[in-house]
């Protein structure tokens, strides 16, 4: 099947990666690692630090190219960096030279199209609950303020697939997990394909439809877990925490060594 | 009510202190002024017929004692007192009773002697009666100065933005920066008058010259420095070169480049008073030249040099304000 995947699927095939580290050496981040995300489906990548989420994320954003493998999304071929592929980080980035309202705007300008869309701008403010911030600069932000606009921000555009690179790690655990409803219930509305790297596995299990859990340098895929709990889930829910075992074992946490 | 600020712990009696003391202070350096016998010997001018009290210095302090009395009534009997008053009155007292010591060491006790040292007397005498002719000298300055300024600017900001962005530029524009940019504009004055016969233009590019280093340097810098995240965020939103360029790389890169333009702002300042002392015969500069070189007049010199630094200084604040209005979204991150 040289077509690619149906619809707004991702699909990632036999993808490798290596740098050169700063001694010379090649260090191989990513081997022949192979994914698939379904239209609107919703999945977690979650594995020890340095082995390779980040890195996969930004070659399926296009902000990096792969050694050798292919990427679809839908039918394309990834080939570099686009509006149709959104990609929020840990930090928000926002522009700080510009209010909420203009980052939002950011995408319409960058693509030429402010005019004809300029009334979605007020759409996200209201989705977001940033109007009153909207004549605001990012430096007077909260952190769950400035990600909600970071989030607009990818969102106006209407990506095919999200791309979330553990936007809520810096957030307390409140903010967290409110934040966490937030995008849930953008991701149920708007029905977006969702791939979300994070490092906290209560967030993993209370947010994917699958977890993908990698192994140490380099990159592959170890296991994947279908989280068959009806939603809203319950954080404290028997069966959720039963999942939570699980992976930890999974991830060789569970001796208590 | 207290507040933590020592600044704002002023009670009534200091503030009205400080209107009382300008008046205070004023009349006192007025009466030194009047009563007090000249020790410096001093030159005839066109001032002589005038009686003492009509003269230009005794009568900015009659004028300063006027407004001070009037600003008292202002405030004892409509309770007038602007936030910006209470600010510079000190400042504005400090002033005054600089400017009557000055008088003390020069005219009145002859510790600093004529014809280097003259007295505010004589200076603003000088101020006034050169009037006409240190204002068509501040306007003929002021005309190089931007004209040289401006291009300085645009070139330097083209020149950085080029070498800040693109690699190859920088490999090989960088070089040529750092070669011909230290030079001090003011070694290429010989260079610069054989460049073009019209001296206005060789003083200008000089001036270009001088503005378009720092700014080109530091305008470079801050766009090679421009956040990895604010680019790769850009790119995922759909942006392309031309947006990346002037919508992230150049307003990132602004507050870099405003210390750029205050550097070639101040480089410009030099450059402008030397080449109007060499080649330009027009402006401040070939004024303060002119009379200190023709008649050793002092006098002249200083007001010039007053006028000097009110222009200077002027300029700066105008930059200071453009870069408050630009970077607005910077307060509360830097302080300035």
């Amino acid at each position: 099947m040289v077509g690619g995947a149906e619809g707004n699927a991702l699909l990632v095939r036999d993808v490798s990666k290596s740098f050169r580290a700063a001694d010379g050496t090649e260090v191989e981040v990513l081997e022949n690692l192979s994914l698939e995300v379904a239209e609107g489906e919703l999945v977690s990548l979650i594995g020890p630090s340095g082995c390779g989420k980040t890195t996969l994320l930004r070659l399926v954003s296009g902000l990096a190219h792969a050694d050798s493998g292919t990427m679809f999304l839908g039918h394309a071929p990834i080939l570099g960096p686009g509006a149709e592929r959104g990609l929020v980080f840990q930090d928000p980035s926002l522009f700080p030279w510009l209010t909420v309202r203009r980052n939002i705007e950011a995408g319409l300008v960058a693509r030429g199209v402010l005019r004809e869309k300029r009334r979605e701008v007020d759409e996200f403010l209201d989705l977001m609950g940033l109007n009153a911030f909207a004549d605001v600069y990012p430096h007077q932000l909260s952190g769950g303020m400035a990600q909600r606009a970071a989030l607009a921000r990818a969102l106006i555009n209407h990506p095919k697939i999200l791309l979330l690179d553990e936007p809520l790690g810096a957030l307390d655990q409140f903010t967290r997990m409110r934040m966490q409803d937030e995008v849930l219930r953008l991701w149920q509305v708007r029905g977006t394909t969702t791939l979300l790297v994070t490092h906290d596995i209560d967030e993993a299990i209370y947010m994917s439809d699958r977890i993908v859990i990698l192994t140490p340098r380099p990159g592959k895929i170890d296991k994947v877990l279908e989280v068959a709990l009806p939603r809203p889930r319950m954080r404290a829910s028997p069966e959720f925490l039963a999942m939570r075992a699980r992976i930890l074992e999974m991830l060789h946490f569970a001796d208590g060594a | 009510m207290a507040t933590s600020s020592p600044s704002r712990v002023e009670t009534e009696a200091a503030k009205e202190f400080e209107i009382a003391g300008l008046i205070a202070a004023t009349a006192l350096v007025l009466l030194c002024h009047l009563f007090l016998p000249n020790r410096q010997r001093l030159p005839m001018t066109w001032m002589d017929p005038l009686p003492t009290w009509k003269r230009p210095f005794p009568l900015i302090l009659e004028g300063v004692l006027v407004a001070g009395s009037l600003l008292a009534i202002a405030r004892f009997v409509l309770g007038w007192r602007p936030g910006w008053l209470r600010h510079y009155l000190p400042l504005f007292t400090a002033a005054v009773v600089t400017v009557g010591v000055w008088d003390g060491v020069t005219q009145k006790l002859n510790w600093m002697r004529l014809p280097y040292f003259p007295g505010p007397d004589l200076v603003f005498g000088a101020m006034v009666e050169d009037a006409a002719l240190l204002v068509e000298s501040a306007w003929r300055s002021l005309v190089l100065l931007l004209s040289g300024y401006s291009v300085g600017v645009i070139l330097g900001m083209t020149s950085g933005v080029l070498i800040g962005w693109f690699p190859h530029v920088r490999y090989w524009g960088m070089p040529i920066v750092k070669i011909v940019g230290p030079l001090p504009a003011t070694a290429l004055i010989p260079l610069a008058m054989v460049l073009s016969d019209n001296s206005f233009i060789s003083a200008a590019s000089l001036i270009a010259f001088a503005t378009w280093f720092p700014v080109t340097m530091l305008t470079a810098s801050g766009i090679a420095n421009v956040r990895h995240a604010h680019l790769d965020v850009a790119r995922t939103l759909g942006a392309g070169p031309a947006y990346l360029i002037w919508h992230v790389a150049i307003p990132s890169a602004l507050p870099n480049m405003f210390i750029g333009l205050f550097m070639g702002l101040a480089a410009s300042f030099l450059t402008l008073s030397v080449a109007e002392g060499v080649g330009v015969q027009a402006g401040l500069g070939y004024y303060l030249r002119w009379r200190q070189g023709a008649g050793m007049e002092y006098a002249n010199v200083y007001a010039a040099l007053l006028l000097m630094s009110a222009f200077f200084s002027s300029l700066m604040t105008a930059l200071f304000l453009v870069r408050d209005r630009v970077l607005a979204w910077q307060k509360g991150v830097i302080r300035w």
